[in-house]
């Protein structure tokens, strides 16, 4: 394998070929969280540190999971239970957990670049698991995984991305992943949730929902996110879901094997329908499972070798 | 070594398997991957056409076992068990033997999947320099080679080949 990077902080730096390792070996952790014993013993003896200053619970749990699958210690670090509450700097308390001898650090904060910026002063290994509005890599990973396992393919696929693009680092992520590996990206939403920068990253925008829905190979609906949310963006909820929410009306308009995706948690009949979230179209569980198999292919990889393997 | 005597010793080894192994039509083959998947593979075949019955045969991967890890970034290859190894007999097959350390992480590897009744090793070329206490119960040909050689079985299975040469005094 020829995995070379310490962190793991963005999708727009990494290349296809880095994209593929990970999916690659993604597909080996699926067999092993899939047999009786889900354990394997690569990261014996590494302390991985969960540093949420955001509240997450699956993001958080995923980690976890994928951390003590490989057989790492980890340690648990809530922003409202710490030290942050007495006024401690990020890089003060990022530096003490390296000087207890963690190896990885997972940051899960609202400033974007945060991660970025404890990587470039640590000899740790950084994960950005969402800093702001900014990436999400690891949720990007195993979207496009969960599409290829579905797909076989993601080149010449046309993903719909609907919803509150503006706020979204899932957004941004996903935009990254799939352009690079040759999708068509389309993004639909109000335009105060959407402005017509976004194209300069290589996307379509449309503003009619009805209009993209069938054509598109994959809906990925992205959460209104209430606690972001100013007034200002929409009217209501109500206007929201009579426009862009995925109704099982409107879903006859879709190809029948398109895939409906979603980052969770879903915000039931309002971007997504509940009888849809649950039906046949819907990977979102088949999402959950390849994202442990992904963050565990993450970690496996940033834990790396000086050499290449020789038989 | 050419392909004839690769063929050779598969067919050789097989036989050894057949009379040391009253059990053997019940056995799994399991190939180490890589290089033991098509050893693997010859030796359930040769083992089917003596005992008129297909014997089963998988892979085993071992990249995450390695005691090594975080020197050596391993790309990981399926496991594929083709049955259930709780109180079979298995056959570990490997191209090439050297320190042992791949043997020692497939046994640990097996021991999350079941618990076998036995576990033989099986191996094309035993090249020596061993660093653990493994010994193979079936061998197709003992080459003495330096430390710092390299023994490969061509993917394509024709020939085994030692290099670079001995360094001549």
């Amino acid at each position: 394998m020829s995995w070379k990077k310490k962190d793991l902080l963005d999708i727009r730096s990494l290349s296809v070929e880095e994209i593929g390792e990970v999916h690659a070996a993604a597909r080996t952790f699926r067999d092993v969280i899939a047999r009786e014993i889900k354990k394997v013993p690569a990261l014996r003896g590494k302390t991985v540190v969960n540093l949420f200053a955001e509240p997450s619970t699956r993001t958080r749990i995923s980690f976890d999971l994928a951390a003590k699958r490989l057989s790492a210690d980890v340690v648990d670090f809530e922003a409202s239970s710490s030290s942050f509450r007495k006024g401690e700097t990020l890089i003060d308390t990022v530096r003490n957990l390296e000087a207890l001898n963690a190896e990885f650090i997972i940051l899960r904060h609202a400033a974007a670049g945060a991660a970025q910026f404890i990587a470039e002063r640590l000899s740790a290994h950084v994960i950005n698991a969402g800093d702001g509005a900014h990436e999400h890599p690891t949720q990007a990973l195993l979207d496009t995984f969960t599409i290829l396992q579905n797909r076989g393919r993601i080149a010449e696929l046309r993903v719909l991305i609907s919803g509150d693009i503006l706020f979204s680092r899932v957004a941004r992520s996903n935009i990254h992943a799939l352009t690079k590996l040759g999708a068509t990206v389309v993004l639909c939403g109000p335009a105060t949730l959407l402005p017509d920068t976004f194209r300069e990253l290589g996307v379509e925008i449309s503003h009619d929902f009805e209009a993209e829905l069938p054509k598109a190979d994959v809906v990925y609906l992205l959460r209104i996110q209430h606690e972001r949310q100013r007034a200002v963006y929409f009217p209501s909820i109500g206007e929201f879901v009579a426009l862009f929410g995925l109704t099982s009306e409107r879903f006859r308009l879709c190809k029948p094997d398109a895939l409906i995706m979603h980052p969770g948690p879903i915000n039931r009949g309002v971007e997504l329908a509940s009888e849809l979230a649950d039906g046949r179209n819907s990977v979102i569980l088949e999402q959950v499972t390849n994202g442990l198999a992904v963050r565990m292919a993450v970690l496996y990889l940033l834990n790396g070798g000086q050499a290449p393997l020789e038989h | 070594m050419d392909q004839t005597e690769i063929r050779e010793s598969i067919v050789r080894m097989a036989s050894d398997i057949a009379r040391k192994e009253p059990n053997y039509p019940h056995a799994v083959l399991l190939g180490i991957q890589k290089g033991g998947v098509p050893i693997a593979r010859a030796l359930a075949a040769e083992l089917s056409s003596l005992s008129g019955r297909t014997i089963a045969f998988g892979s085993i991967d071992v990249s995450f076992y390695r005691d090594d890890l975080g020197q050596r970034l391993p790309y990981p290859e399926p496991t594929v068990l083709p049955t259930d190894i709780n109180g079979r007999l298995v056959i570990l097959a490997d191209s090439v033997l050297f320190s042992g350390r791949t043997v020692v992480a497939a046994c640990d590897a097996l021991k999350d999947y079941g618990r076998a009744a036995a576990i033989r090793l099986a191996v094309l070329v035993d090249r020596g320099h061993r660093e653990l206490p493994i010994a193979p119960d079936f061998v197709g040909k003992y080459i003495t080679t330096e430390f710092h050689q390299k023994v490969r079985v061509r993917d394509d299975f024709v020939a085994v080949v030692t290099y670079p040469n001995p360094t001549t005094p």
